[in-house]
């Protein structure tokens, strides 16, 4: 009996050796092909972007759009694209961290569950849903935010108004995108500030301090580089939205710190949707040389992001 | 980790006023988190009452073929959201798990150490660059005037791999390796062990992230702007063409409103509602099926 099941266990052994070798070298090279293919796409689009780009960088100023240099063309929008996401991400920072606290250290624990899910939710709708809701809900309702903030503070620079009547601003366009990197930024901090070792926030209740004391002085500190990266993967994404700025923003090119009028830079992402589909010829090289433009930016800004958490993930192995 | 030492006091009055700032502390957080919340009640109220306005049989079964006024529908729109997804899907999901395979069953050195890395930085990529990138590949070779479904799925498919190679890798980190090693001990090859044994183990996981991919990309704008154009007919084949898309038909009919621009903004709300209980909907069913799943290994 052992025998010949040891038997019929070298046959079957022997038996698919030989075509599973085959068998795995081609799978091995399938999943490889599939690894360096996904790389692939990724320098597929620095360089389509580039040779589609190249008319633009080379051709002469004047049969640009707008019969500007390609610098001075780009200039406003980049501007444009910085502001907006500068206001989401200091407007969304701060409430992420509190929605992270809130969901890992105060709330019951299966009512932070749920909430957590309603946080990943936000995340889910899709821009063009957010744009709406900003063109048609906040921007009337911000109208007389704005002119009492130009009225009352109008010699802060951003404030400066005249008010918008509309509330097609570069305000309500940040608050939306505030809303929009929310819950990344919430999801990755949340994420560490769960981690944060047991022993550490027993032994700062076990010495006295309140629950907020040893947020402030436990939690916090082990958090900061997730709350750094997280603010920085929301920056990227706010770079680079597109629909929820196209629909809101009132654009005209002007370059201004002003956050509640009427006249606004646009943004190279909102800039691309709006004019594409009615451009032709050099125009096109243009908008897509903006569009690596804002893909260098938004890359750059990714690896900066990524790069702090994967340090963060080894020094963790090694201490 | 250093956390600064306590200094604590045991004053009585001291103690009174560090309870306080407890509160208040507690306070100022559950208040920021309402306020955080809010904007999402306020939206999903908005689009459900503002969308149930059309979202009605000629909104699902008309085109928008011939329509001025108020009527006409988003059947067209449907059609071409379905076909320019599933095209997407079909391209990605294949991919995206052979990469998450490579990562999790082979891969070793600086090709792996790559791969994890630029998978992170590509979920970052903008939708509007991934639309771009797709036009510029295929301007080359068709000419500058080219519009076509399979464009708009080749762009969401740049969104789509990343996602589904980050969610495939974590569902088979977590496939035991004792089922492996179970298989190997069998004289099973390797690629019949992942096909046999790892796959269908993930399996429900693996759906999973594939449903949540196609949630992240249904809803995409931008990228369906510049690569599969915007038409009124309906077209359901996404080499021949320019294709609508529920998203790009929410954003035409705000910004193109016509005469009539309420019946135009009703449309706009009516798709706006139908891609968000896709989206939901899609979201519910992956996280339903990942815990009963989970709740049924361990």
């Amino acid at each position: 009996m052992a025998t010949s099941l040891s038997a019929e266990a070298t046959r079957a052994l022997g038996g698919a050796s030989r075509p599973g070798r085959a068998g795995d070298a081609i799978f091995r090279r399938l999943a490889t092909t599939a690894a360096l293919a996904v790389l692939g796409v990724l320098a597929g689009v620095a360089v389509f972007l580039a040779v589609e780009a190249l008319p633009a960088v080379t051709a002469d100023s004047a049969r640009l759009p707008e019969g500007k240099g390609l610098v001075e063309y780009i200039g406003p929008l980049a501007f444009g694209t910085a502001l907006a996401a500068l206001i989401a991400v200091v407007v969304a920072v701060p409430l992420a961290v509190a929605v992270a606290l809130f969901i890992s250290h105060i709330a019951p624990r299966r009512l932070a569950l749920a909430l957590g899910y309603v946080v990943d939710l936000l995340a889910a709708i899709p821009s063009i849903v957010y744009g709406l809701w900003g063109i048609f809900v906040l921007g009337p309702a911000s109208v007389g935010a704005s002119r009492w903030l130009a009225d009352n503070l109008g010699f802060i620079p951003f404030f400066e108004g005249p008010a918008s009547a509309t509330g097609r601003t570069m305000l309500v366009a940040g608050l939306v995108l505030a809303v929009m990197i929310l819950p990344i930024v919430s999801a990755v901090a949340r994420e560490v500030f769960a981690q944060t070792p047991r022993r550490l926030q027993e032994g700062a209740l076990a010495l006295g301090a309140t629950r907020w004391e040893m947020i402030r002085m436990v939690v916090l500190p082990f958090g900061r580089s997730a709350v750094i990266s997280g603010a920085m993967l929301g920056l990227g994404r706010a770079l680079g939205e597109t629909m929820a700025v196209t629909i809101i923003l009132s654009v005209s090119g002007v370059i201004t710190l002003n956050l509640i009028s009427s006249s606004n830079p646009s943004t190279i992402a909102a800039n691309i949707a709006l004019d594409f589909p009615e451009s032709s010829g050099l125009a096109i090289n243009a908008l897509i040389a903006s569009g690596l433009v804002l893909f260098a930016i938004t890359l750059a800004v990714n690896v900066a992001a990524r790069a702090v958490i994967a340090r963060r993930a080894s020094g963790e192995g090694a201490g | 980790m250093s956390a600064r030492p306590l200094q604590l006091t045991a004053a009585a009055g001291d103690l009174r006023w560090r309870r306080a700032k407890d509160r208040a502390a507690t306070l100022a957080i559950a208040a920021a988190f309402a306020l955080a919340i809010a904007p999402l009640a306020s939206l999903l109220y908005e689009v459900v009452s503002r969308g149930l306005a059309r979202f009605d049989l000629a909104f699902l079964t008309e085109t928008a073929r011939g329509v001025v006024g108020e009527g006409g529908g988003a059947a067209h729109a449907i059609v071409g959201t379905l076909v320019i997804t599933g095209v997407a899907t079909v391209i990605s999901v294949p991919i995206g798990i052979l990469a998450a395979i490579y990562l999790t069953e082979y891969g070793q050195g600086r090709l792996r150490r790559a791969l994890t890395f630029f998978v992170d930085v590509m979920t970052g990529i903008p939708s509007i660059v991934a639309g771009l990138f797709a036009f510029a590949a295929f301007a080359l070779v068709f000419g500058p005037g080219i519009r076509l479904g399979v464009m708009g799925s080749v762009a969401l498919s740049v969104l789509m791999i990343p996602v589904v190679v980050r969610a495939a890798e974590e569902v088979l980190k977590v496939v035991p390796h004792s089922l492996r090693e179970a298989s190997y001990a069998l004289g099973t090859p390797k690629w019949r062990t992942i096909t046999k044994v790892v796959l269908p183990t993930a399996l429900a996981g693996l759906v999973t992230g594939v449903m949540l991919a196609v949630a992240r990309v249904i809803g995409e704008t931008a990228p369906l702007l510049v690569t599969t154009g915007v038409t009124d007919s309906m077209n359901a084949n996404p080499f021949d063409g320019r294709m609508q898309s529920l998203a790009v038909y929410a954003f035409n009919e705000y910004r193109n409103p016509g005469v009539m621009k309420e019946a135009a903004f009703d449309r706009a709300w009516a798709a706006a509602l139908a891609l968000l209980l896709v989206v939901m909907l899609l979201s519910l069913i992956a996280r339903v099926i990942y815990r009963r799943h989970d709740t049924g290994t361990r």
